[in-house]
C-alpha cells in the first residue's frame, strides 16, 4: 500500500504533501476489483447456504456493484486524480458486504413475517447508486474543498434546520422505535441527522479556522487550565446545549454524542489545548449522566446495557410494567453463537433480534455469521478508513481542510465506536447505524458524500504542490513547527 | 496542528482497539456460555434442526418426524398411535419441552450424546447431516395394543403394566384416558390450544398422567398375594393347605370393629388356598396383624414397595406404612388403609411369584443405538430381590392358579395355558363413597416358563357399583394382554 508520506523523498515532516507523488489510480482500480469480488463471492455463499444453489441474481448483482464501483473510479480518475487510493475500495467493500447481509436477512421468514425483510437489498442497491451519484456530484462540482469555507454560517443554519426537522409536526415520522430522528416525505423516510453530521463539520471547520487563535491564546489561567474568554466559549456552550436538547427532544443519545465529540475533536485540533478535551469529557459525562437518569427511553437502554438478561426476561413477561427490549441480549447471543469462526453466511439466526436486525443491529449478523475473525476484519477496515482520513488531515495544506478532514473522520470513528460498542454491549445502545453496512438510504447516501469530501481533500493534499503557494493559509502550513 | 492530529489518530486507534478487545471477550471468552445459554433460542433451533431419532418397538419406529411449515424449528416429532404409546414415549414439544423417555434419552435421540461425538465430528467433516440415535424398547406391540384397547373399551380410567417375569422387561404400559403427543409436538397456536386442553386444570380426566407408573391406587385384595407370601416366608403357615387360625367373625385387635368379608364365603379357619380363592378379608387381615407391621413391611419392601423405580422413567413409590397398630396393619394387609401401589408395582408382585420368587428389576429400554444402528448400550436383566423362596413361590403359584381355576378369577382362564391371578376391588373415597377400583394381577405359564405377568386397574366412576369387580372389569383386559404376549411368542 502506498501512503501519502512514504513517498516523499527526504522530508522529515509529513505536513507537506507528497510532491510528485504517483497518482495511484491503478492501485485503486486493482483494489476495487477485490472490493467487488469479495461481496460477489459472499453473495454466492449466502445463496448456497440458504437454497443450495447459486443465487439467480448473482450476475446482475455483481454487474451492478461493479458498475457503481467503476463509475466511482472513473469519476475519481478524472476529477480527483491524486486522491487517496484506499478510501474508495474500502467504502465499496463495506457497502458490498452490507448489501449481502441485507439480502441474506431478506431471506428470513421470521423477518418477512413482521414486514422487516424482502426487497430491502434492492432498495439498498438503489440507495447505493444514489450515494455514488452524490459522491460523483461532490467530486465534479466541488473543485476545491476550500469553497465550502464560504458557507460557514449557512452551514450552521442548515445543520440546525436538518436537526430540528423531525420535531416539525406532520413531518416527523411515526414509525420510529423510541427515537424521533426520522422525517417522512411521501413514502420515503429520511434521517436528517446523517446529513447534518457533514454540514456541521463544515460549519465547525469554518468557524474554528477563524477563531482558533482567539480560542487558543486569549485565555485566562484557572486551576491549572487555560479557560477561554466567554465570547469565544459561547459557541461551544451553544453547541453543547443544542446537542443535549436534541437528545432530550429526539431521545437520540448517539447523534448528540457524535456531534459533541466531533466538535471537541475539532476544537482540540484547532487550538492545540488539552483543556478542551477535559472540558468536553466533563460536559458530555455530565450531560449523559443527567439525561440517562431522567429520560425514560435512554434510561431503558442504560438498564439494558447493565443487565441485558433482566430486560430480556422482562420483555418476555406478560404484564411487566414499562418498555423493555430483548434486543441487547439477543445481540449478545448472536455474537456468542458466532464464536471464533462464525456459522458461515446465511447459517446464523440473527433475525431473532427482530425489527432492527438489518439496520441498527446488522453488525450482530456479521458477528454471528463471520465470527470473531470476520468482525475483527470489518473493524480493521473501518479503522483503515479512519486512518486514511486522519492521514488526509495530516497531509492537507490548509487549516480548513485539516479541520474538515479530521472532523469527518473523527465523526466516522465515533459513529463506528458508538454503534459497534452499543451492539456488542460495551456501551449503552444508542440506535445509530453502522456506516455503509446497515440498511437505510440516508446513512448510505450521507456516508458516500462524506467519503467524497475526504477524497476531494486528499486529492488537494496529494496533488503536486503548486509553487509558489498563492494562499496565505497554504503559506502557514509550510511552517515546520518544532514538536 | 499536526500534534493534536496525531493524538486524535491515537485516540481513534484506541476506540478500534476497545472494540477489538470487547469482540474477543464476547466471541472468544464468553462464546461458549452465550452459545449454550438455554434462553438462547438457537439451542432449540439446533435441537429441532435435524430429524430426531426414533423410539422403536418390535423393530418398528413408533415415532417419526415431520417438517414444520412455519416458524424457525425445522422438524417436529410425530407419533404413530400416539395415545396408545404416550405412557411409554412421553412427549417432546417445540414449545413445552419433553418428558419421560423422550426427555431421559434426549441426548441419544437428538444425537448430542457424548458417545456420538466422534461420529458427529466425522459426519461434520464429510458433510453429512447430523442424525439422532434410536431407543429400542422392550415393549411388545401386540400386548400394548391389547392393553390400550381393553382399557378404551372399558371406558373410565385405568392402567395396565405387563412384565416378562424372567427378565423384568416391560411388555406393556398403558394408561387411559391418554393423549396424542403429536398434537402438542409443534409450536403453533393449535399446539398451544391442545396443550391447554390437556392441562390438568382444564381437564379433570388428566390425560397426561401416566397412570401405569405415576399413580398409586389402593391395591385392595391383590395385596393379599403379598400377605400370603409374608405368611409363608415367616413360617406362620407352612403350606397352602394348612388350616389357618381364623375365627369368623373376627374383631380387629384393639378395636371393637369386626372385619367383614364380601358376601357369605367359607373363611372360618380356611386354608390359605381357600382364603385366596374366595378372597377372605378375615384370614389375611389376621395374618397381617399376627405377623405385625414390621414383618409385613419387610416383605412389601422386598417386592419393591416404598421405593421409586427407574425403568428408566421414574415410577412413584408404592406405599406401605411403618407406624401402624395391629388393626391398621390388618387393614393394610388386605390392601386398604394407607396401602397404595402403582400398576407397575403390582405387576412386579405377580412377576416375582411367577419367576419362582426372584424379582427382576423392571426396565423398558432394551438398547440405545447410534444412527447407523450400532448398539451403544444394552440393558442386561438384573436381579432386584428375592421376596420369597422358590418352594414358597411355587406354593403361592398353586394358590393363585386355584383363584383362576375355581375362584374369583375365572374370567382370566385361557385354554392350554396355566394362569395364576388375584382379583381386587379396592374401596376408596371418604367412607368408601366413591366407586371402587377394580384390580387384577396375573401371570400366564406355558409349560415351565412364565412369559408374562400383568397388572390391570380400572376405575369406572360411571359403572353401577355392584357390577364393579376385578373379575368383571380388569381380568378380561389382563387375559387379552397375556394372550397377545403368548401369541406373539409362537
Amino acid at each position: 500500500m502506498s501512503s501519502s508520506t512514504s513517498n516523499t523523498s527526504t522530508h522529515h515532516t509529513s505536513t507537506i504533501g507528497a510532491i510528485g507523488a504517483p497518482s495511484r489510480r491503478n492501485t485503486e482500480l486493482a483494489l476495487l476489483v477485490f472490493a467487488v469480488l469479495i461481496p460477489v463471492f459472499a453473495y454466492a455463499n449466502v445463496g448456497l447456504a440458504i437454497d443450495d444453489q447459486v443465487p439467480a441474481g448473482l450476475l446482475s448483482y455483481g454487474l451492478g456493484l461493479g458498475l457503481l464501483a467503476g463509475v466511482a473510479h472513473l469519476v475519481v480518475r478524472k476529477f480527483a486524480p491524486y486522491a487517496d487510493p484506499l478510501m474508495l475500495p474500502l467504502a465499496t467493500l463495506l457497502n458490498g458486504l452490507g448489501l449481502v447481509a441485507i439480502w441474506r436477512l431478506d431471506q428470513s421468514k421470521l423477518l418477512q413475517s413482521i414486514g422487516q425483510a424482502g426487497g430491502k437489498a434492492t432498495n439498498q442497491l438503489i440507495y447505493t447508486a444514489m450515494g455514488i451519484a452524490l459522491f460523483a456530484v461532490v467530486l465534479v462540482f466541488l473543485k476545491d474543498h476550500r469553497t465550502l469555507q464560504r458557507y460557514t454560517y449557512i452551514s450552521m443554519a442548515g445543520a440546525l434546520v436538518l436537526l430540528l426537522l423531525p420535531l416539525v409536526p406532520g413531518l416527523g415520522a411515526e414509525l420510529t422505535y423510541g427515537a424521533k430522528i426520522w422525517i417522512q416525505v411521501g413514502s420515503f423516510t429520511i434521517q436528517p441527522g446523517e446529513f447534518a453530521k457533514i454540514v456541521l463539520a463544515v460549519f465547525f471547520a469554518g468557524y474554528l479556522m477563524v477563531k482558533r487563535d482567539a480560542l487558543a491564546l486569549a485565555s485566562r489561567r484557572f486551576m491549572g487550565l487555560y479557560l477561554p474568554r466567554g465570547r469565544d466559549l459561547g459557541p461551544i456552550i451553544v453547541v453543547w446545549m443544542i446537542s443535549i436538547l436534541i437528545l432530550v427532544f429526539e431521545t437520540d443519545l448517539g447523534t448528540s454524542l457524535l456531534f459533541f465529540g466531533m466538535f471537541v475533536i475539532m476544537l482540540y485540533v484547532a487550538t492545540e489545548r488539552t483543556s478542551w478535551i477535559v472540558f468536553g469529557l466533563l460536559m458530555s459525562a455530565a450531560g449523559a449522566v443527567g439525561v440517562a437518569s431522567f429520560e425514560p427511553h435512554v434510561k431503558t437502554r442504560v438498564q439494558a446495557w447493565l443487565n441485558p438478561m433482566r430486560e430480556y426476561t422482562l420483555s418476555r413477561t406478560p404484564g411487566a410494567t414499562g418498555v423493555h427490549s430483548e434486543q441487547a441480549m439477543q445481540a449478545l447471543w448472536a455474537f456468542g453463537s458466532g464464536g471464533t469462526l462464525g456459522t458461515g453466511w446465511g447459517q446464523g439466526h440473527s433475525e431473532l433480534i427482530r425489527f432492527a436486525a438489518n439496520s441498527d443491529f446488522i453488525f450482530a449478523t456479521f458477528g454471528e455469521e463471520l465470527g470473531l475473525a470476520g468482525v475483527m476484519a470489518i473493524l480493521l477496515i473501518y479503522g483503515l478508513v479512519v486512518e486514511r482520513g486522519v492521514r488526509t488531515a495530516l497531509a492537507a495544506r490548509d487549516p480548513f481542510g485539516k479541520l474538515l478532514a479530521i472532523g469527518l473522520s473523527g465523526a466516522f470513528a465515533l459513529q463506528v465506536f458508538v454503534v459497534a460498542g452499543g451492539v456488542m454491549g460495551l456501551i449503552p445502545l444508542t440506535g445509530m447505524t453502522m456506516p455503509f453496512l446497515a440498511y437505510g438510504g440516508s446513512s448510505v447516501i450521507a456516508n458516500w458524500a462524506l467519503i467524497g469530501i475526504l477524497i476531494r481533500i486528499s486529492d488537494t493534499a496529494r496533488r503536486p504542490a503548486p509553487a509558489p503557494a498563492p494562499s496565505p493559509d497554504a503559506e502557514m502550513t509550510q511552517v515546520v513547527r518544532p514538536t | 496542528m499536526n500534534k493534536p492530529l496525531r493524538r486524535i489518530a491515537i485516540f481513534c486507534g484506541l476506540l478500534v482497539l476497545a472494540l477489538l478487545i470487547r469482540d474477543n471477550w464476547l466471541q472468544y471468552v464468553k462464546a461458549d456460555s452465550l452459545r449454550e445459554d438455554p434462553d438462547n433460542r438457537r439451542v432449540l433451533i439446533a435441537r429441532y434442526a435435524t430429524p430426531r431419532g426414533d423410539i422403536i418397538v418390535d423393530g418398528k419406529a413408533i415415532t417419526g418426524h415431520a417438517e414444520t411449515t412455519s416458524g424457525d424449528f425445522k422438524y417436529k416429532r410425530t407419533y404413530k398411535d400416539g395415545a396408545m404409546w404416550a405412557p411409554v414415549t412421553g412427549f417432546v414439544s417445540q414449545s413445552y419441552g419433553a418428558n419421560q423417555l423422550e426427555s431421559i434419552e434426549d441426548g441419544i435421540l437428538t444425537g448430542n450424546d457424548d458417545r456420538l461425538f466422534f461420529r458427529n465430528t466425522l459426519d461434520m467433516l464429510t458433510g453429512k447431516p447430523k442424525e439422532g440415535g434410536n431407543v429400542v424398547t422392550t415393549l411388545n406391540a401386540a400386548a400394548q395394543k391389547a392393553a390400550y384397547n381393553g382399557l378404551k373399551k372399558q371406558g373410565g380410567k385405568g392402567a395396565v403394566a405387563a412384565i416378562e417375569p424372567s427378565t423384568g422387561k416391560i411388555l406393556a404400559l398403558a394408561s387411559y384416558p391418554s393423549y396424542d403427543p403429536s398434537t402438542i409436538a409443534g409450536g403453533s397456536d393449535s399446539d398451544a390450544a391442545a396443550w391447554k386442553k390437556l392441562d390438568k386444570k382444564n381437564n379433570p380426566d388428566d390425560p397426561m398422567l401416566n397412570r401405569a407408573l405415576r399413580e398409586v391406587y389402593p391395591p385392595g385384595s391383590t395385596f393379599k398375594v403379598i400377605t400370603a407370601a409374608a405368611a409363608l416366608e415367616n413360617g406362620l403357615y407352612k403350606s397352602a393347605d394348612e388350616q389357618t387360625k381364623s375365627p369368623l367373625p373376627w374383631t380387629m385387635p384393639g378395636t371393637t370393629t369386626v372385619l367383614k368379608n364380601e358376601g357369605n364365603i367359607p373363611c372360618k379357619n380356611a386354608t390359605l388356598r381357600v382364603a385366596l380363592q374366595y378372597s377372605c378379608n378375615t384370614v389375611f387381615g389376621k395374618v397381617g396383624s399376627d405377623l405385625g407391621n414390621e414383618k409385613m413391611l419387610e416383605e412389601a419392601k422386598k417386592f419393591g414397595f416404598t421405593e421409586q423405580q427407574f425403568v428408566p422413567v421414574r415410577s412413584s413409590a408404592s406405599v406401605f406404612s411403618d407406624d401402624m397398630n395391629p388393626s391398621q396393619t390388618a387393614l393394610s394387609s388386605i390392601g386398604q388403609y394407607n396401602t397404595a401401589a402403582t400398576p407397575l408395582q403390582m405387576a412386579m408382585v405377580a412377576a416375582a411369584v411367577a419367576n419362582n420368587g426372584t424379582l427382576m428389576k423392571p426396565y423398558m429400554v432394551d438398547s440405545l443405538q447410534a444412527p447407523n444402528v450400532d448398539t451403544l448400550e444394552k440393558t442386561e436383566p438384573e436381579k432386584m430381590s428375592e421376596p420369597l423362596s422358590a418352594e414358597n413361590a411355587q406354593i403361592l403359584q398353586s394358590m393363585m392358579e386355584t383363584v383362576v381355576k375355581d375362584g374369583t378369577g375365572k374370567t382370566a382362564q385361557m385354554q392350554g395355558v396355566t394362569v395364576g391371578g388375584k382379583t381386587g376391588t379396592a374401596q376408596h373415597g371418604e367412607n368408601n363413597s366413591k366407586n371402587p377400583y377394580a384390580w387384577f394381577i396375573s401371570y400366564a405359564k406355558v409349560g415351565d416358563s412364565a412369559p408374562v405377568a400383568v397388572a390391570v386397574v380400572v376405575q369406572d366412576d360411571n359403572a353401577v357399583r355392584e357390577n364393579i369387580s376385578g373379575s368383571g372389569l380388569a381380568a378380561p383386559i389382563a387375559k387379552s394382554v397375556m394372550e397377545a404376549v403368548i401369541d406373539s411368542k409362537k
